[in-house]
């Protein structure tokens, strides 16, 4: 089986997949998703995209320095590790379980090891026929447009930076998703939203310009429901892909 | 619409669109030419603080209306003085979060949030006074003593260096100033026994290009006017932001107090470059000239004041000047071309010296310099004035001081030793007044008061003065509709009659201003700002 079908093979998977946990819950993909983005919004600067960068601790394959069960897990994601880096987090039993549910799920669905790729090349791919710094930006360097990925690397696992390539529609994440206005005036201004209120949206526009707009001026507002991104299945070689794979999986920002 | 004016116009957008958000140094040094923006701290290289736009009038100001407020997240003092760059509103929520704002409407655009390291002690607060920017990146200096550059679009970090050590005492507080391709810091920290310096980072990456250190090392031309090994301790700081005349290629910087601040028995001499201006290059740090206000300093009389820019017809000739009122009591002009003093003379009540020789040098009193068991000089430890920024109007040709005035301090010296990271003042003076204002005013009029005063920069004459009760935190604004802007420990946010200080309009504003006034228009619609406790507002002509 091809590795791009394997993946859409665990992908779909995943997406059946429930899982039980001993606190007496049953998580189901929503859940597990959920889970995924409490981990990646508080966990992952500290124990990174695959939770292996704390000493002893593989939080992928259930390896724990302080917890031998389930609760001990969820009781150490709540009150945290007086004396160490650990915090203690605002999360119910059922959040902290999420995230518990998504560790799993990453374990089940085995670790993406990096492609044997060259991050030089994909470098150079990124910024030249790849184009994607035609949305991207990588310190200080492309468009603001789309996600920055000067951090990808410490961020997101070589799974999911593969799936976006290869399907971005797969999972967009909500403060990626582009935007659209229509003046009553007719003007259509595309872009990332940065804020929104009853009253006013904040747009960064394809243009590059913060943009500060009144609903009262607006016709229509709303997301776009499909990814601005191409897929890049048929646009780069495999060996390409995997350069590029490596090259975001090396940028872990400053 | 005709073809040709269609095409301009179509040409012009352009233009302004290939220009949005990017401030070019050709811009920073042309602020002038664009009145709707507010480019660096003191709103142009020269540190006026005065606005060429005049849409807001003597005769309209009491139709100003609040348009919105920002609420810091932060119960700091709010000293930062915000950028305006093509409609958005950048400023620092105390400590070191910077936010973009819609200038018209106040909403956020992005937020950046910094943590800084725990080990940072700025002595006095954990505040920040603003932002630099050069093209589409921000600078800020963080009181870790960090040095960051921010993304204006997006708020992301893009380099982030380590300026000086925090456990050490030193933090960065002032809103860095952009030269060229480099962007200038210098260090707070003289209450815990620094060795001072200003720095210059390469814009693009962050690399240090110069240090000039603001106590000479061994060897160095001024060391020798350090007792022994004191000059390593020996603080002269920096705290606010510097000025630059282009034509003369000079950036001047205020200098801060030798430490220990009130115990000077172990750095007999001068203690330079304490309590100075100094003149350097800014493409190589070097020392162009120094001028020193109060040498060997026992009374915590920080120059760090901005350092106001003006050409004056003087004697008969025109003349590059800089205007200085000093936390010291005395208003000096100096020649900026060579650092020569031309005159000064007090501008509040002041015993600790009687006057200025023809060097500018203060003749002092003696006795009066802290004692074992206290002497009262007058300034008081917060100065007769002190970082909050003056203003000079071209158009009134008055200078305009906050000041504090009959307010004293009784100063008490105790032996002190140096050790890494712990305050090393030697004591600390009995004030009546403190950092903060309390929410009642129960000060006594003995206490001392806070002014605007207005002085003739030629003669340091006053003009007038606007008297309040509580004295002041507040930098100043004027404009070229001859409007002045201040506020002070009250709560008051107000505008005065800038020829004769008229009071015109006042708001109250619930907490003291502690910055300095800016203004800015967007869509030709001119609009006031300033901040005042825990907030930023903006006001505009009612419509």
């Amino acid at each position: 089986m091809s590795r791009v079908r394997l993946l859409f093979a665990l992908g779909a998977a995943a997406a059946w997949m429930v899982i039980p946990l001993a606190a007496q819950h049953s998580y189901g993909p929503a859940d597990i998703e959920d889970g995924g983005k409490l981990f990646r919004t508080n966990c992952v600067s500290c124990h990174g995209p695959e939770g292996t960068l704390v000493d002893g601790v593989d939080l992928g394959h259930g390896k724990f320095r302080r917890a031998s069960t389930e609760d001990g897990v969820i009781r150490i994601i709540q009150d945290g590790i007086p004396g160490t880096a650990m915090p203690p987090n605002n999360f119910s039993d059922f959040q902290a379980g999420t995230i518990l549910a998504y560790l799993r799920s990453v374990a089940s669905s085995g670790r993406t090891a990096l492609p044997n790729g060259d991050a030089a090349r994909g470098k150079a791919i990124f910024e030249g026929n790849g184009g994607c710094t035609g949305c991207h930006r990588i310190y200080g360097v492309g468009s603001r447009v789309g996600p920055d990925l000067s951090d990808i690397g410490a961020l997101r696992r070589v799974a999911e930076i593969e799936l976006s390539i290869l399907d971005p529609n797969a999972e967009v994440l909500a403060q990626n998703r582009y935007y659209r206005v229509t003046t009553k005036s007719g003007e259509t201004i595309t872009g990332r939203l940065l804020n929104e209120d009853s009253f006013s949206i904040q747009i960064l526009d394809t243009k590059e310009r913060l943009l500060s707009l009144q609903r009262t001026d607006l016709r229509t507002a709303g997301f776009l429901s499909e990814s601005p991104m191409p897929s890049y299945r048929d646009k780069l070689s495999k060996a390409e892909r995997d350069d590029v794979i490596t090259y975001l999986a090396s940028l872990k920002g400053f | 619409m005709k073809r040709r004016a269609l095409l301009i116009f179509w040409l012009a957008a352009g233009m302004n669109l290939a220009a949005w958000g990017q401030v070019s140094f050709d811009r920073i040094l042309a602020a002038g030419n664009e009145p709707q923006n507010w480019l660096t701290y003191s709103g142009s290289t020269m540190s006026q603080r005065y606005s060429t736009l005049n849409q807001i009038t003597p005769e309209n100001v009491k139709n100003l209306e609040l348009q919105w407020m920002f609420q810091a997240r932060s119960l700091e003092k709010f000293e930062a003085t915000p950028l305006v760059v093509d409609g958005i509103l950048y400023t620092v929520q105390a400590p070191n979060n910077v936010v973009a704002l819609d200038a018209v409407t106040g909403r956020v655009f992005w937020t950046y949030a910094y943590v800084p390291e725990r080990a940072a002690r700025p002595c006095c607060g954990q505040v920040n006074r603003g932002l630099a920017i050069l093209g589409d990146t921000l600078f800020m200096g963080t009181i870790d003593a960090h040095l960051v550059a921010l993304d204006a679009k997006s708020g992301k970090p893009i380099w982030n260096v380590t300026v000086a050590k925090a456990a050490g005492g030193y933090a960065l507080t002032h809103a860095p100033l952009v030269i060229k391709d480099k962007v200038i810091v210098g260090t707070a920290g003289g209450e815990y026994g620094i060795r001072g310096f200003i720095a210059a980072y390469d814009v693009k990456t962050g690399k240090e290009a110069w240090r000039f250190y603001t106590i000479p090392g061994k060897g160095e031309p001024g060391n020798e006017t350090w007792k022994g090994d004191s000059w390593q301790h020996g603080g002269a700081s920096v705290w606010v932001t510097g000025s630059y005349d282009p034509a003369l290629n000079l950036t001047y910087w205020g200098i801060g107090n030798p430490g220990p601040d009130w115990n000077g028995d172990e750095r007999d001499g001068d203690n330079l470059y304490s309590d100075c201006v100094v003149a350097l290059d800014p493409d190589t740090g070097k020392l162009k000239w120094y001028f020193q206000f109060t040498p060997h300093d026992t009374l915590d009389y920080d120059s760090v004041q901005v350092p106001v820019l003006a050409d004056m017809e003087w004697q008969g000739q025109s003349r590059k000047v800089m205007l200085w009122a000093n936390r010291n009591g005395f208003y000096y002009v100096l020649d900026r071309t060579t650092g020569k003093f031309l005159t000064g003379k007090p501008f509040s009540t002041v015993n600790w010296a009687k006057g200025l020789d023809e060097s500018g040098r203060p003749m002092k009193v003696k006795g009066m310099e802290p004692t074992a068991e206290g002497q009262q000089v007058y300034p008081g430890v917060q100065g007769a004035t002190n970082w909050y920024s003056p203003s000079y109007s071209p158009r009134t040709g008055l200078f305009y001081i906050p000041s504090w005035d009959k307010y004293s301090s009784v100063f008490v010296k105790v032996p002190t030793d140096y050790t890494e990271g712990r305050r090393y003042v030697g004591t600390s003076p009995r004030s009546v007044v403190g950092l903060q204002g309390a929410a009642v005013n129960q000060r006594k009029e003995e206490e001392g008061y806070g002014a605007i005063r207005a002085i003739d920069p030629k003669t340091g004459e006053q003009k007038w003065e606007f008297k309040m009760l509580d004295v002041t935190d507040a930098g100043v604004l004027t404009t070229a509709s001859d409007l002045l802007f201040s506020g002070g420990r009250e709560g008051y946010f107000y505008a005065l009659d800038g020829r004769n200080g008229e009071l015109l309009w006042k708001a109250n504003v619930g907490g003291g201003v502690a910055s300095g006034p800016i203004s800015y228009a967007v869509n030709g619609r001119q609009y006031i700002s300033v901040t005042a406790g825990s907030s930023l507002l903006v006001y505009a002509l009612k419509q």
